[in-house]
């Protein structure tokens, strides 16, 4: 239980996926100027990193792991990956026509989000079991979401300040995470006093 | 001529007026992750030329054949073919430089530069003009890759290659080579080349 508990303050604080581990800054940028979007974007890839974590574990230790086709496990993540968001798409659009437009145009992109495939690859990387899979997964994703809500909320507060013109837009942006970034170190005294 | 002019000119675009981290601000996380040492932006922008090459001439040569609706699918099946053939290798022949790219590798698949570029490029365009494009955009991202973390490894560690150059008696800022000082470089970086570009306007 207490590597449980390590394994999702350490995810989702102190080595954030956005802000340490430099996963999954697409979207971090792309949808961090507006608010609303940037919790949407948030739940769909705290949702869809979990059940990646969990689709993949099946994959790697029933597929790959017996017919030692370890090598293979890039090409076949980001393939089952792909066919997940798509089946969860369908699903959504089939089923719940307030989520299919809260989500609507993040789920795709979620799929060349690298940090649900870059979990999926750490979980193998780190031999997590099926339950550590599913928390670092879904502490990931909570992590991602408390970044771009941050940072969505800083963007905003931008459009009233005054920035020199050649900072304007990414240069700015890349700025505010760095800073958003060093305040997140602080989170590192929080096990190991 | 006019066939070599093309060439260059699709060879050039990726270097200069179109470099994809900091112009299009595409594919930013490997640029940010592993720009610690100059050895590691080296390691990365030679296995992303491969890729993006190998990529580019397979897509171009089957591009009547692939059928628009699924062509994501297997533009990514092939992409990461390749990856995975460079991540073999590089296991193979340079473990350490493995070690410190780490996840990063296999990472490259989902990267946007390289799905960009089969989609918007190499799925329309003749082999030999996808391979300068391939080229061009690799170089660009390499030398983009090179001047950042020449930038952080000079000011966190005080070396360039692994080679002190700012001697003795300079004190690195330890921040530059840990994750904040990765976003402070990159955005200075764009900042500076957005400046040049302005100036430029301003005097035409």
């Amino acid at each position: 239980m207490e590597k449980l508990i390590f394994i999702f303050f350490n995810v989702a604080l102190i080595n954030n996926f956005v802000l340490s581990k430099f996963l999954g800054l697409c979207p971090f940028l792309g949808v961090s100027k507006d608010f609303k979007a940037s919790i949407s974007m948030g739940i769909a890839v705290t949702f869809v990193m979990t059940m990646a974590s969990i689709v993949t574990w099946f994959f790697q230790v029933y597929l790959l792991d017996p017919l030692k086709l370890e090598f293979l496990s890039t090409i076949v993540f980001i393939v089952v990956i792909a066919t997940f968001v798509q089946f969860v798409e369908m699903v959504i659009a089939k089923t719940s026509p307030a989520l299919q437009e809260a989500l609507g145009i993040y789920l795709p992109l979620i799929t060349t989000n690298c940090a649900v495939l870059g979990v999926s690859l750490l979980n193998v990387k780190e031999n997590y079991n099926l339950v550590e899979s599913i928390v670092n997964g879904l502490g990931g994703g909570l992590g991602f979401t408390l970044a771009i809500v941050i940072m969505a909320g800083m963007r905003e507060r931008l459009e009233y300040s005054n920035v020199p013109e050649p900072l304007k837009g990414f240069p700015i942006a890349f700025i505010l995470t760095g800073m958003l970034a060093l305040s997140f170190f602080g989170f590192q005294g929080f096990f190991f006093r | 001529m006019a066939f070599f002019e093309e060439f260059s000119r699709e060879l050039i675009k990726g270097i200069g007026k179109e470099n994809p981290t900091i112009r299009l601000v595409i594919g930013m996380c490997p640029p940010l992750a592993i720009s610690t040492s100059v050895l590691n932006g080296i390691g990365m922008g030679l296995a992303v030329i491969f890729v993006l090459l190998g990529s580019n001439i397979i897509i171009s040569l089957l591009r009547r054949y692939i059928p628009s609706k699924i062509r994501l699918p297997i533009f990514i099946g092939i992409i990461s073919t390749f990856v995975t053939i460079t991540d073999l290798c590089i296991e193979a022949y340079f473990p350490i430089l493995h070690k410190s790219l780490g996840i990063f590798i296999p990472l490259i698949v989902v990267n946007c530069i390289i799905l960009a570029r089969a989609e918007s490029f190499a799925s329309k365009n003749p082999v030999v003009l996808s391979i300068a494009d391939g080229i061009g955009m690799g170089i660009g991202f390499s030398l983009a890759l090179i001047l950042i973390s020449a930038v952080r490894e000079s000011l966190g560690q005080g070396t360039f290659a692994g080679y002190s150059i700012l001697g003795e008696k300079f004190d690195p800022a330890l921040v530059m080579v840990m994750a904040p000082g990765a976003f402070f470089v990159v955005g200075a970086i764009i900042a500076i080349f957005n400046y040049m570009e302005m100036k430029k306007r301003w005097k035409s």
